[in-house]
C-alpha cells in the first residue's frame, strides 16, 4: 500500500526542481512531470486571482476521484506538493517536514545553486527516511 | 532596576575573571556562514585542490587563535609539549570547545609511524553538505584539517593535515578522517625526550 504517489518541488518561476515517485501508480516520464509542475504553478496563481476572498494564498488541497493533491507554498514562493491516495490524512505535516529538510540539506549546501534542480545526496537520504516513517505511522493508524 | 547591584564591580579590569562566554552559537547561522565561505572560495579558484588549500588556510587562522585561547583559559598559560599530549588536547579539549563533543576516535596510523588519525562519523561542518559526484574526493572537512594544523603548528608540532572521506561498513554515509602527518623534526624531538 503506497499512500503517497509522487512528490514535486517547483521553484518560484514554475520550474520543476525535484520529482520523485513512490510505487507504480501515477508514475510519469520526465516531460509529463515537467508539464504537471508548470501547469500546477499556473493554476495555483490563477486560483489566487479568482478567489472570492482577499488575501487567498492559492489552492492547498485538490480532491479528485483517484487522487488527492496537497500543496504547500513557502514564503519565498517555492511550492511543495504531493499526489497521494484519496483521503490520506496529515499530508500538510509531511509537507512542512519536507520543507524543513529542504531548508537544511539543500539551502545550507554550498554546492546547490538556487532555483536549479536539486541533486543533494543527503536530502535524498533524509527524504526517503521521512517517507518511510510516514508510511509506518500510516499503517499504525 | 531588578538585579542592579548584583554584578560585582571590579575597580581594576585585570582582576575580573575571564568568563567562559556563551558556549554555543546557532547551528543554522554557522551552517549558512560556512556555506558562504565555501561558495566565496569556489569563485576564487579554478581547481579543487586550490579550494581545499584555501579552506585549510581559513581554518589555520582559527586553529592558531583557538590554541592561544584554550591554553590561557584551561591550562593556565601552559601548553602541551609532548606528542600524545597535544594530540589528546586536540581530540578532546579543542573538539569540545568547537563542536560540543569529543571526537569519535583518535588512532595511530598502522602503516607509518608519523601518522595519526582523528575520525568523526558526522563532522559538524559536513552536517548539511553533499559533495557533488564530479568533485571527486573533495571534503569540506579541509577547514577542520586547517584548524588542527593551526593548533599543532602553534604548539610547535608542524604537520601536514588532510581530510578524507572513509566509507564505513554498515553505514550509509562515509565518515571523515583527519589525517595528521607530523614533520620529521617532531618525531626526532619526541625520540630525544624519550
Amino acid at each position: 500500500m503506497a499512500a503517497i504517489y509522487s512528490l514535486y518541488i517547483i521553484n518560484k518561476s514554475g520550474g520543476l526542481i525535484f520529482y520523485k515517485d513512490y510505487g507504480s501508480k501515477g508514475r510519469m516520464d520526465t516531460n509529463d512531470s515537467l508539464r504537471v509542475a508548470s501547469l500546477w504553478h499556473s493554476m495555483h496563481a490563477i486560483s489566487q486571482q479568482l478567489s472570492p476572498i482577499t488575501g487567498c494564498s492559492g489552492i492547498e488541497l485538490l480532491e479528485a476521484d483517484t487522487f488527492d493533491l496537497n500543496c504547500f507554498q513557502s514564503l519565498t514562493g517555492t511550492k511543495f506538493f504531493v499526489v497521494c491516495e484519496p483521503g490520506t490524512q496529515n499530508m500538510e505535516v509531511l509537507l512542512k517536514f519536507i520543507y524543513e529538510l529542504y531548508t537544511d540539506y539543500v539551502l545550507k549546501n554550498p554546492f546547490y545553486e538556487m532555483e536549479m534542480p536539486i541533486r543533494c545526496e543527503l536530502f535524498d537520504i533524509k527524504l526517503t527516511q521521512a517517507i518511510q516513517k510516514d508510511r509506518v505511522a500510516l499503517l499504525g493508524r | 532596576m531588578i538585579g542592579a547591584g548584583k554584578i560585582k564591580q571590579y575597580s581594576n579590569i585585570l582582576e575580573k575573571p575571564l568568563s567562559k562566554g556563551k558556549q554555543e552559537v546557532s547551528l543554522s547561522a554557522f551552517a549558512f556562514l560556512f556555506s558562504e565561505l565555501v561558495q566565496y572560495n569556489q569563485t576564487q579558484v579554478d581547481n579543487i585542490s586550490e579550494l581545499e588549500r584555501r579552506l585549510e588556510d581559513a581554518g589555520y587562522a582559527v586553529g592558531a587563535r583557538v590554541l592561544e585561547l584554550l591554553c590561557h583559559r584551561d591550562k593556565g598559560n601552559r601548553r602541551e609539549t609532548r606528542l600524545l599530549g597535544i594530540l589528546s588536547f586536540v581530540h578532546s579539549t579543542v573538539w569540545k570547545v568547537l563542536f560540543g563533543k569529543v571526537a569519535d576516535s583518535l588512532e595511530k596510523g598502522t602503516e607509518h609511524e608519523d601518522e595519526y588519525m582523528i575520525s568523526e562519523k558526522d563532522l559538524l561542518v559536513n552536517k548539511f553538505i553533499s559533495v557533488p559526484k564530479d568533485m571527486g574526493t573533495f571534503n569540506c572537512g579541509a577547514f577542520v584539517a586547517g584548524i588542527v594544523r593551526g593548533v599543532l603548528d602553534g604548539a610547535g608540532f608542524p604537520a601536514v593535515v588532510t581530510a578524507h572521506f572513509v566509507p564505513m561498513e554498515g553505514l550509509q554515509r562515509p565518515r571523515t578522517t583527519i589525517l595528521i602527518k607530523f614533520a620529521e623534526e617532531v618525531l626526532q624531538r619526541e625520540a630525544r625526550l624519550g
